[in-house]
């Protein structure tokens, strides 16, 4: 047999083969101030919640140290609550607590969505319909509802059944949000090069599928998170929190709950109020700024 | 030798049902002899991409049987039933950037591939299949592959997922508009590359492309699809230079030539051309 | 129209600029079509999107002046594009892909009148409905389209309609950007011929064509300029272009073209290794020298000036009278097996 003479390619050019380093430095380039900003916060509330009770903490969250709404003194700092505990420690553990919720939650949000929204767009036509039926009757029930019944209905909790609570009744719209990204995924023409090569459904959905979605899933993640923080906020100020615990929800509860504010005992509720929207800003520049290095089209503006 | 070996018998696809049920792909039947290189021409919505989904058993053909050696696979389904016909049926897509997933490099994604054997390869053997089918592409393997898409062109790309289909030695390559999102420099490079593979390692090529010059430059048969079904087969010469059906004749006048559109019988006035195409 | 040393870059996040466009030149004169070709990311696109005010928002004019019929000159770089007067009446873009230009809910009648009113403010509905539908009819097309939505009419008709109302304001000069890549070759030749006529019957009296098919181009254009990684390598008569082309690129694009014609069975047409540079950081010299089969030590050297060939010019060292011509390269003969 005769050959015929194929041009062999040339070695490309080397703007082609970039460093790792200049990759990395490229990479630190695209991030912003604001994610600096963003990241320097969310990394002195960690330090505060998790690290803060070593340091400035006054016995257990819940040991009374001293009166019914002390004011801020030199030795407790943010004074003390209706029950004469300080306020300063219950902060620290609070803020654990929310963070732990948060972070429970949108796991299990993020997760249950995700796998949802993965098999509609996968596969499309009837499991798709069927998937997205339950997504949206879920969507339409106001949730609050849903997590007031659920929380009465558990009765004692602790701050993992708390989160688990939120997170199986957040996950919708990371569903929709996946499944509209994985339909159009799954017909790039490299899926249905790795089913050629006789990979199964499940790991074609699992290692041609999903990694495409890898920054969005993270970036739906901080946004549960978020939420999850809030609502814990929210229906533990109801009286509907865990139990056995402290969270900045509980902290508002109890400030509520004991007239703090008729009494003018500003330093029981400013400060979780604070906390909370600090965790909410904080995390909510975060996911913005790192959309911003995943998504190119919002660079530069 | 030349004895058929493959065989498609009144493949027909239709999508939707009811009042909107859209024949695709209508009744189509051909035969394969191996190391024979087959264009498929046809215009965008002829057809021919639905033919190649159902050849490659990425999709189930509403009716009408495939056989490969004389044995009926139309029926079969499940990835793990179908991975002796994958080892002789292996396909190339259009797009060289959609044909790779960008988080693996040139390894990873040639290794997947190994899933399809019968029997598991060392790590040794897997490398020299490797480095055999990138040679064979024309493409330096110690260049090559620890590369990531974004760090190859298009050209390359495209060669490295040709490499991907030979690592099984495939028996018939299915190549699906897979030269026209290249630069035409490019692309020639890439058919010449399928012609040597054709001749070097008796490999049957179905070429489906909507460009009759490449039909030409490349194929031994030509067939012409035209809004799902098959109105021209025949070798090369004959079905080009003598087209039987209007619409071969009509695609061959209005294919743009350096030397201007030439009078044939197929060349329409412009008033005559807008006719036809509402 | 002159265009003279025309840049244009394109911003990055990460700071080097892409050059996409160099110092570009050419003039447009009445009765012509200039075909621009070449592969992509030659800056053919980003040219049309400059010249005809449609600039992205990352694309920065780094040089160059206009000027038509002598008249007036005007600094691009001021301004960053043409004045915005010229838009539409002047200078009109035909797009890619018309499907994209047009907006979905409207019908193709809403289209044609918004354009006219843009700059005919007295206008009325009926009128400019009677104006296009009387330049439809000159041009063989339906006039039910005007009533019809985009998605009923067929790509080919679509694009077909898109021409002739960017050219309803009777522009100067029509720039055509890749009008027909998306289209069935008998969809491409019925534009083509419908540009043909419009040009006969004086509708249009100067177009600039690009894209990156030089057999169809040469069914149109009356010169052609050969433009690889953001400059112009050749430009000449299409006559010249097409049977004389000096250029080693040049030549290899015509090989590449393949017509359904005898003369290329049996053959092995050689086509180019390598790809189009990276336009952050351009090869030295002439641009085309690592790719190029003929380059010489001073290919990577210095930059190549234009060496006038009759009507025309090309950029190669090959050209500057030291060095002697090859063969043209179109095929490379293989014996039968």
């Amino acid at each position: 047999m005769s050959g015929i003479p194929v041009t062999m390619d040339s070695p490309p050019p080397p703007a082609a083969k970039q460093s790792a380093q200049s990759r990395v430095r490229s990479f630190t380039r695209m991030l912003s101030t604001r994610f600096y900003v963003s990241a320097t916060m969310v990394a002195m509330i960690l330090f505060f919640a998790f690290l803060g009770p070593f340091f400035w903490g006054v016995g257990e969250p819940k040991q009374i140290v001293g009166g019914l709404y002390e004011a801020p003194s030199r030795e407790l700092i943010l004074g003390t609550d209706n029950f004469g505990r300080d306020v300063f420690t219950q902060l620290m553990h609070g803020t654990r607590s929310s963070l732990v919720i948060g972070v429970v939650a949108g796991l299990i949000a993020t997760t249950i969505g995700v796998v949802m929204g993965l098999t509609a767009g996968y596969f499309g036509g009837v499991i798709d319909e069927m998937l997205m039926g339950i997504t949206n009757v879920v969507i339409t029930i106001p949730s609050i509802v849903v997590l007031i019944l659920l929380s009465i209905a558990v009765g004692t909790k602790s701050i993992v059944t708390m989160a688990i609570i939120i997170g199986v009744t957040s996950w919708p719209w990371t569903a929709r949000a996946v499944r509209a990204q994985s339909s159009s995924v799954r017909n790039r023409e490299h899926v249905d090069l790795a089913r050629l090569s006789g990979a199964s459904t499940v790991s074609l959905m699992f290692w041609e599928v999903l990694p495409y979605m890898l920054s969005y899933i993270f970036m739906a993640f901080v946004l549960q998170l978020t939420s999850g923080i809030l609502q814990e906020a929210a229906l533990s100020m109801l009286g509907l929190g865990p139990s056995n615990a402290v969270s900045l929800g509980i902290m508002l509860h109890w400030s509520l709950l004991w007239e703090s504010v008729r009494t003018g005992a500003w330093w029981a509720f400013i400060p979780p109020t604070v906390m909370l929207t600090l965790i909410a800003f904080s995390l909510f520049l975060l996911q913005s700024s790192l959309d911003e290095v995943f998504n190119p089209r919002l660079r530069g503006r | 030798m030349n004895e058929p070996f493959y065989s498609v018998k009144n493949l027909t696809k239709v999508f939707g049902g009811g009042q909107e049920q859209v024949v695709a792909v209508k009744d189509v039947s051909f035969d394969v002899t191996p190391g024979e290189i087959i264009a498929i021409v046809g215009e965008s919505g002829s057809g021919k991409s639905t033919l190649a989904r159902m050849l490659l058993k990425l999709s189930q053909p509403t009716a009408g049987t495939i056989m490969m050696d004389g044995e009926d696979v139309t029926k079969l389904k499940r990835p793990n039933q179908l991975k002796p016909y994958w080892r002789d049926v292996q396909g190339v897509f259009q797009n060289p950037a959609g044909s790779f997933n960008q988080f693996y490099s040139v390894r990873t994604v040639l290794e997947k591939t190994f899933n399809l054997h019968e029997h598991r390869l060392s790590k040794a053997e897997k490398l020299e299949r490797i480095h055999k089918a990138l040679n064979l592409v024309g493409l330096d393997p110690q260049q090559t592959l620890e590369r990531g898409s974004h760090e190859l062109s298009g050209g390359q790309r495209q060669r490295v997922i040709i490499a991907r289909a030979l690592l099984v030695d495939p028996r018939l390559l299915i190549a699906d508009e897979s030269t026209s999102a290249l630069d035409a420099s490019l692309r020639v490079t890439i058919l010449n590359v399928l012609k040597d593979l054709s001749q070097r390692l008796n490999l049957s090529v179905l070429f489906i492309t909507h460009d009759i010059g490449q039909a030409y430059y490349l194929a031994d048969r030509v067939f012409v699809m035209y809004r799902g079904e098959m109105v021209e087969q025949g070798p090369t010469e004959t079905v080009l230079q003598f087209p039987q059906h209007d619409y071969t004749k009509r695609l061959l006048a209005d294919v743009p030539r350096l030397e201007g559109w030439t009078a044939s019988p197929g060349d329409l006035s412009i008033e005559e051309l807008a006719k036809a195409l509402t | 129209m002159k265009a003279d040393n025309i840049s244009v870059q394109y911003e990055t996040r990460v700071g080097t600029p892409v050059l996409a466009v160099n110092d570009v030149s050419f003039h447009l004169e009445h009765g012509e079509v200039l075909g621009i070709a070449g592969e992509s990311g030659c800056g053919k696109s980003t040219l049309a999107a400059a010249l005809s005010g449609n600039s992205a928002s990352n694309m920065r004019i780094t040089g160059g002046t206009v000027s038509l019929d002598d008249t007036t000159t005007i600094d691009i770089v001021k301004t960053q594009g043409i004045p915005r007067d010229w838009r539409g009446s002047t200078i009109s873009l035909l797009p890619q892909r018309a499907l994209n230009a047009l907006n979905p809910t409207a019908r193709i009648g809403d289209y044609a009148y918004d354009v006219i009113r843009a700059h005919e403010k007295r206008m009325n509905r009926r009128e400019a409905m009677e104006k296009t539908g009387e330049r439809l009819e000159q041009l063989g097309l339906p006039t039910r389209v005007l009533k019809s939505y985009p998605h009923q009419l067929s790509g080919g008709m679509r694009q077909r309609v898109v021409t002739v109302i960017s050219t309803l304001l009777d522009p100067d000069i029509l720039i055509a950007d890749e009008p027909t890549s998306a289209l069935d070759v008998s969809s491409q030749k019925a534009l083509v011929l419908m540009l043909q006529k419009m040009m006969n019957e004086g509708m249009l009296s100067r177009a600039i064509f690009i894209t990156h098919d030089l057999a169809l181009l040469s069914n149109i254009a009356t010169r052609i300029s050969i433009m690889y990684a953001g400059e112009i390598v050749e430009e000449n008569t299409t006559n010249e272009i097409i049977h004389n082309a000096q250029h080693p690129y040049t030549r290899a694009l015509l090989a590449a073209t393949l017509e359904p014609d005898p003369s290329i069975r049996n053959i092995t047409i050689k086509g180019l290794s390598g790809q189009s540079p990276d336009m952050q950081t351009p090869p030295s010299g002439c641009r085309f020298h690592p790719r190029c089969p003929y380059a010489m030590p001073v290919c990577a050297q210095k930059v190549p000036g234009a060496t006038p060939l009759g009507s025309g010019f090309a950029r190669c060292w090959l050209l500057d009278g030291t060095t002697e011509i090859p063969d043209p390269i179109k095929h490379e003969e293989v014996v039968a097996s």
